[in-house]
């Protein structure tokens, strides 16, 4: 018995060999895992990057499984849906699982931002990690904006309507650019066909890429954490950070323990409220799409909320554009706006609290406005909580330079 | 292919260069045909055929829809009274007069239309596309109550009067589109085709 385990044991040790010298396989498993040190005091806000990865790889499969039912045309796209919901084995739950992962998608990527916020991981030298992010929820939006027009549902329609017509606001080009995005004069079967060709080939090769990219630069330049200071400052004799432990098994265990946890928690909204309550899924979806009858309340779904509500908070087409587009992208120059010369907002003083409270109300409430239908108080309400919005990033060069700070720790808490 | 001599640096940037150059122009004639791909088809460009609308049915005050290269379209019968609200309202409106060109030139006058009664106006918000609701009840609870009828978006709130103009201080730019259209007897409306005339 012994013998032939050690018989195994030998033929797989040979059989890594033999790869090793052919391709970097041990290698990039210590560079990347084994021997990727990580800050060992990662709290509950870092599960949010692989659960993202997770949730990834779900969309990916479900996805893969709905186009091999789905009809990318405008006579057929509604009816298959409800075929796969009806006639399918076990369709609806790919499908649940689809549309509630996009879902859930937004609320870990949001949460992932937020950490990236509160412990200021977006600073040198992790600028690119961070375009990389912003690259990524850009994506991740044209993703899921495309994605729900498929079903070609009323809210699909003329919530495509409304965002292709966005693009008519550019000056001189705009109407040009929309009668590209769209293939037609009106959103039809041409759109509806190459939205599909968008959403499951092309998106998701460049967020593959993007987070690629995103893991490159992390791993290049190592984990900030919730004290923001650099564990490489303190290393040992055989160049090992003394507040870092390995990524694996350490944190390939607590991350597990992070994904048994928000599985539990999916699995419970895909059996028993995969619609939730009209925030997932909404309501007027389930009515075929109809070219001459937008329905009386239109709202995107619950993740693109804030940045609909600053685009009818402006009076102005291209104005609101602008507000919209700028609302996403000036996460990008976060980098440069924080001049605070700590990381984390545990060194940091009262007014970068109270500045990131406000946002986080800002940005609440502004979700909150884009799902309602507008009225005058509404709109005040929703150019206050803009301003406060982009005063957060604008003023951050001001702010964040007056604030007191507390002194750093040399090693981490 | 002598070993012995230096590199001509000035020869091999200038090969460089033109590589670069030759390679960019292919990339670009390369680009076309997949951007031309995605404009309108021949197909689509073909389907936007006139609808010929029988209103002889249509109620003072009424709204009917018909659907115009898959666009919805409108012909609103309005009242004498509809129409005399819309004299007074000048200064609330971004282009009272019409300036902008967003009608027929046979459209571009107080009431928007060839005939003051009929209204006839592309069922779609100036904004962002969606098509508005009609409300044409004066001071509605809703709208407020110097609110004096005319229709209202859904989406973003834009407000548009009795004949599709824009109220000032909402995010549509323009007023509503009017077709080109003639009609065709007393009780039938051509959508799409005006001959021109009228």
């Amino acid at each position: 018995m012994r013998s032939v385990m050690s018989n195994a044991r030998e033929l797989m040790l040979w059989g890594l060999d033999w790869v090793d010298s052919r391709f970097p396989l041990t290698k990039m498993w210590k560079e990347q895992a084994s021997e990727y040190y990580a800050p060992k005091n990662f709290n509950f806000w870092y599960f949010f990057g692989s659960l993202a990865l997770v949730v990834l790889v779900n969309q990916l499969l479900t996805g893969i499984w709905l186009t091999m039912n789905y009809k990318p045309s405008a006579q057929d796209a509604f009816a298959s849906v409800e075929y796969i919901m009806r006639d399918v084995d076990w369709g609806w739950l790919i499908r649940y699982m689809h549309s509630t992962g996009a879902s859930m998608f937004f609320v870990v990527v949001y949460l992932h931002m937020f950490r990236g916020l509160l412990y200021g991981s977006y600073r040198k030298p992790r600028e690119l990690v961070w375009i990389f992010g912003v690259l990524i929820f850009l994506v991740l939006m044209g993703e899921a904006f495309m994605g729900y027009l498929l079903p070609w549902g009323q809210m699909s329609y003329w919530g495509a309507q409304v965002i292709i017509s966005l693009f008519g606001a550019v000056p001189v080009v705009g109407e040009a650019l929309s009668q590209l995005i769209r293939g037609d004069f009106v959103v039809s079967d041409a759109t509806l066909n190459r939205f599909f060709a968008l959403h499951v080939i092309a998106m998701p090769l460049v967020l593959l890429g993007l987070v690629m990219a995103h893991l490159m630069a992390l791993h290049e330049v190592g984990s900030n954490n919730p004290d923001g200071i650099e564990i490489h400052d303190n290393e040992d004799e055989n160049g090992i950070p003394l507040d870092g432990i390995a990524m694996h098994p350490y944190y390939t265990i607590k991350d597990i323990f992070g994904v048994v946890v928000f599985l539990a928690v999916a699995a419970v909204i895909i059996f028993f409220a995969p619609e939730f309550g009209g925030y997932f899924l909404e309501h007027a979806n389930f009515q075929p799409a109809d070219s001459l009858q937008t329905p009386v309340h239109i709202a995107p779904v619950w993740y693109f909320t804030p940045f609909y509500a600053i685009l009818r908070a402006i009076p102005d087409k291209l104005g609101g554009v602008i507000g919209m587009g700028g609302a996403v992208m000036i996460l990008a120059l976060l980098p440069w706006l924080d001049r605070s010369k700590v990381r984390s907002i545990r060194y940091k003083g009262p007014v970068f609290k109270i500045a990131l409270t406000l946002f986080v109300i800002s940005f609440l409430g502004l979700g909150y406005l884009g799902m309602n239908p507008p009225s005058p108080t509404y709109t005040l309400i929703a150019r206050v909580l803009s301003v406060i919005y982009f005063l957060f990033f604008l003023a951050m060069p001001i702010y964040s330079r007056l604030d007191s700070t507390k002194p750093v720790p040399d090693r981490l808490t | 292919m002598s070993n012995d001599g230096g590199v001509d640096t000035n020869r091999r940037r200038f090969l460089t260069v033109a590589t670069a150059a030759v390679g960019g122009v292919g990339a670009v004639f390369g680009a076309y045909p997949f951007l031309a791909a995605m404009q309108p088809s021949a197909r689509a460009e073909a389907a936007g055929a006139p609808v010929e609308v029988d209103i002889s049915k249509l109620e003072p005050g009424a709204r009917l829809t018909v659907e115009w290269r898959g666009k919805p379209v409108w012909v609103v019968r309005r009242t004498p009274e509809m129409l005399s609200r819309l004299d007074g309202l000048g200064g609330e409106l971004r282009d009272p007069n019409s300036d902008q060109d967003q009608q027929p030139t046979y459209a571009k006058n107080t009431y928007r239309s060839i005939k003051p009664e009929f209204l006839v106006l592309v069922g779609i918000c100036t904004h962002l596309g969606c098509s508005p609701t009609y409300r044409p009840e004066p001071g509605a609870s809703d709208l407020g109550s110097n609110w004096p009828g005319g229709f209202f978006c859904p989406c973003h709130g834009s407000r548009f009067d009795m004949a599709g103009r824009v109220f000032a201080g909402v995010p549509a730019p323009l007023n509503m589109a009017v077709p080109p259209y003639r009609f065709v007897g007393e009780t039938r409306v051509v959508i799409g085709d005006d001959k021109g005339a009228a």
